[in-house]
């Protein structure tokens, strides 16, 4: 299961990337393994969508989303 | 002024850094460019308690050392190039309190490179008021540095600070967070003993930055570029590994000296807010409400102060040419610079008010919710959430826009987003569109409270943002991409508007406005007083001989003498020769040769128009009637055809090409700075062109 798949509300924690070069910077970003996520919310169009992560919110698109897989 | 230490500000972007800069520095502030790179390097001096005097640096605001954009590179190259001399004594890392997390991985990295660190605890008050309790104490035993806490926005701790800053040693104390050597053994000490460095972790930084800093020397990079083939050393690997180090140790440290409340999940303020202002329908409603708000400010709020500022400068014409005696020298000041100047200065207001508004959308937060909002509709069209703020920006100037392009990461992006802001309806075609609309547009109200004028400017506006798009869109297909786009961008808390920074934002701003738009202005209208003063060989005398004949002076007034005699000796200056030779390539546009002359004359900017068309006419103005540039175009006619020369069709013709042309010296210069290729601000130059005669063209034969 991805972060992406998840519904507003829903919280997942983080496994793994499954793409090195964007867990790089999702990581910097406090999106790190053992991390709990909750989704915030989706923009007005779909996509990117806004996560509640390490204390402050980030939006990234869905597709940096599908790359985090969750435990 | 010579400082006895320098300070640099690190810290996340949202930490309210420049807050606490402008708090330090006071007005006592410039801002200059960092060597090489072309990103703006504020500077100021503070006085610390023991009488010395510091010069701070404000970094640009970074979330890690190691760069995801252009802004962001700045940050390592000065913490580590000692040649160029910037480096700081010491570094002030300003940390969120209330989000301490994810700001301690930049204090990790920089307290890693061992240079001496007080730490500012800001937002204080907000972590607090949140519940948040933080051993300050503790905090600051287990990180060996000093640790201040302040609130930036209500000037609290700031002489605490001062007074740490002035009393923090010269060596670094802090302690080590990571194990630096264990991420890559070899490489780190192969580097450390090639470059005589002692600090593993600037050494290892050498090995991910080498190809990007420009101090190392060519044969330093090749030789670290060598070493990392020879024990395959691979950027991104380490980097997650140092990462995840870095927050197991932030977690520890976390865990010992933070007690958060355990309604973390409940709904915040700012989180109430965004499900209003980033929903489905409303979201969209307010944005544009918004922006519908902005254009209407411009118009209304600046009428009255405009007004009082065109009539100063008629009565500064008029108390020159009355107390000093007629000759060419008050001719030049009156006619010349002041009749140019005032066409720029009446503008302030308007570009203050823009100014003003924007920087608030900017500071409470609400900017980067438009980002969120638009990223799908801007990706579609080839560019990115990111892209907005430039291009609203626009509204104001391209210039700052185009600078602020390098937080944008990927290259395609930023590539579109420099080639079309300069599309965006900027400030300086404001004074051409109210001036237009003021001459052929009724002032008068529809549907209650729609202006028709405030109406016909918001169509320019929505038409600037339109054809922008467009041109995006078709790039999107020209360009090839470099690298892969994202987009992983903080949404921060809503926060009041500093009211201090956005009068700071708008003094400076327009200040910058007046002071190189009226340099080129009071140049231009010299030249331009001189071009139309005076003709090729002596057709002036010619002109003065015939009208002294007696069929002439006999039949006509004296006042309408003067008047055939001036317009007579302008269109056979040197300016109406100029303006004659283009006019049968604009001629199919609408524009006569006076109009011709302002748009030679407004090549290098957009704003020398208004001031030219007032210089040009006031040739023809009575001599004691002084009338204001409206006024005195609105009562042009065109003296073949009796009608005026400002038509409905020739006044949307010139809006359009204002709207289309890259009529701007500014942006031309720094569209080739951020692109450092010559050919990019040549095809923008041209395709703008190309597209406002086009424009110009089909507008003026069919409003026609």
């Amino acid at each position: 299961m991805t972060l992406s798949q998840l519904e507003v509300g829903e919280i997942g924690i983080v496994k793994e990337f499954t793409d090195l070069e964007m867990s790089v910077k999702l990581m910097e970003m406090g999106c790190l393994p053992g991390e709990e996520i909750r989704i915030s919310r989706i923009a007005p169009l779909g996509d990117p969508i806004a996560i509640h992560v390490s204390g402050y919110q980030l939006s990234l698109r869905k597709f940096e989303a599908s790359t985090i897989v969750l435990q | 002024m010579k400082a006895d230490i320098r300070v640099a500000l690190v810290g996340n972007p949202n930490t309210g850094k420049s807050t606490l800069f402008n708090i330090l520095t006071g007005l006592n502030q410039k801002i200059g460019n960092f060597p090489g790179v072309t990103v703006d390097k504020k500077t100021g001096f503070c006085q610390l308690p023991d009488g010395r005097t510091a010069e701070i640096i404000d970094l640009p605001g970074t979330y890690s050392i190691y760069p995801k954009s252009k802004d962001e590179s700045v940050v390592f190259s000065v913490l580590a190039d000692k040649a160029k001399g910037l480096t700081p004594d010491l570094i002030v890392v300003i940390l969120d309190a209330s989000n301490l997390k994810r700001n301690l991985l930049l204090y990790t990295q920089i307290a890693d490179l061992k240079i001496p660190i007080v730490v500012a605890l800001n937002m204080i008050d907000v972590s607090e008021k949140a519940g948040i309790d933080i051993d300050i104490d503790l905090f600051a035993k287990k990180l060996g540095v000093l640790v201040v806490p302040v609130s930036a926005r209500k000037i609290k701790g700031i002489d605490q600070l001062k007074n740490a800053i002035a009393y923090t040693n010269k060596i670094a104390l802090q302690q080590d967070t990571i194990d630096v050597e264990v991420i890559a053994p070899q490489i780190i000490a192969q580097i450390k003993d090639d470059l005589k460095i002692d600090n593993p972790y600037l050494a290892l930084q050498l090995a991910h930055q080498h190809e990007t800093l420009s101090y190392l020397s060519t044969e330093q990079s090749d030789r670290i570029e060598k070493l990392e083939h020879e024990f395959s050393f691979h950027s991104q690997k380490s980097q997650a590994a140092e990462t995840i180090a870095r927050y197991n140790f932030i977690n520890d440290l976390l865990y010992d000296t933070v007690k958060k409340p355990e309604t973390a999940h409940d709904e915040t303020v700012s989180n109430k807010i965004d499900k209003i202002l980033t929903h489905k329908v409303f979201g969209f409603v307010i944005f544009f409400a918004i922006l519908m708000f902005i254009f209407q400010a411009i118009f209304s709020w600046s009428a009255y102060p405009m007004s009082l500022i065109g009539d100063l400068f008629l009565w500064l014409q008029k108390v020159i040419s009355n107390v000093l005696p007629a000759g060419p020298l008050v001719s030049l000041i009156v006619d010349g610079v002041l009749a140019g100047l005032s066409g720029v200065m009446v503008f302030i207001p308007q570009i203050a008010i823009l100014f003003a508004l924007i920087s608030i959308l900017e500071d409470t937060g609400y900017m980067s919710r438009v980002t969120f909002m638009m990223d799908k509709v801007m990706r579609k069209v080839g560019l990115n959430g990111k892209s907005v703020v430039p291009l609203i920006g626009g509204f104001a100037c391209a210039v700052p826009s185009i600078m602020s392009t390098r937080n944008i990461e990927n290259w395609k992006d930023r590539m579109i987003t420099i080639m079309v802001t300069p599309l965006v309806a900027c400030s300086a075609r404001l004074p051409i569109y109210t001036l237009m609309i003021a001459l052929v547009v009724p002032n008068r109200n529809v549907w209650w409270i729609f202006n028709l004028q405030g109406l016909a400017l918001t169509a320019m506006y929505l038409l600037s943002i339109v054809s922008a798009v467009t041109v995006a869109f078709v790039m999107k297909f020209i360009l090839k991409a470099r690298e892969r786009g994202y987009f992983i961008m903080e949404l921060p808390v809503y926060r009041m508007p500093r009211w201090k920074n956005v009068g700071f934002t708008m003094y400076d701003r327009s200040k910058t406005f007046v002071l190189q738009a009226g340099k080129v202005i009071i140049a231009v209208s010299v030249i331009l007083w001189v071009l139309k003063s005076y003709g090729p060989g002596d057709t002036f005398s010619h002109i003065d001989q015939k009208y002294h004949q007696t069929q002439y002076t006999k039949t006509m007034t004296p006042d309408s003498l003067t008047k055939v005699i001036a317009s007579e000796k302008l269109e056979s200056s040197y300016a109406g020769v100029f303006g004659h030779v283009i006019e049968p390539v604009i001629k199919p546009l609408g524009f006569d040769w006076k109009i011709g002359i302002a748009l030679i004359s407004s090549f290098a900017a957009r704003e020398v128009f208004v001031g030219t068309m007032a210089t040009i006419y006031s040739v023809e103005g009575d001599a004691d009637k002084m009338e204001s540039v409206q006024q005195k175009m609105h009562s042009a006619t065109n003296p073949d055809t009796g009608q005026p020369v400002f038509t409905l069709a020739v006044a949307f013709s010139l809006m359009m090409f204002y709207a289309f042309a890259m009529q701007c010296a500014s942006t031309v210069a720094v569209v080739y700075r951020e692109t450092k290729d010559w050919r990019w601000p040549a095809v923008q130059f041209a395709y703008m062109t190309a597209l406002a005669y086009t424009a110009s063209f089909i507008v003026y034969h069919w409003l026609k």
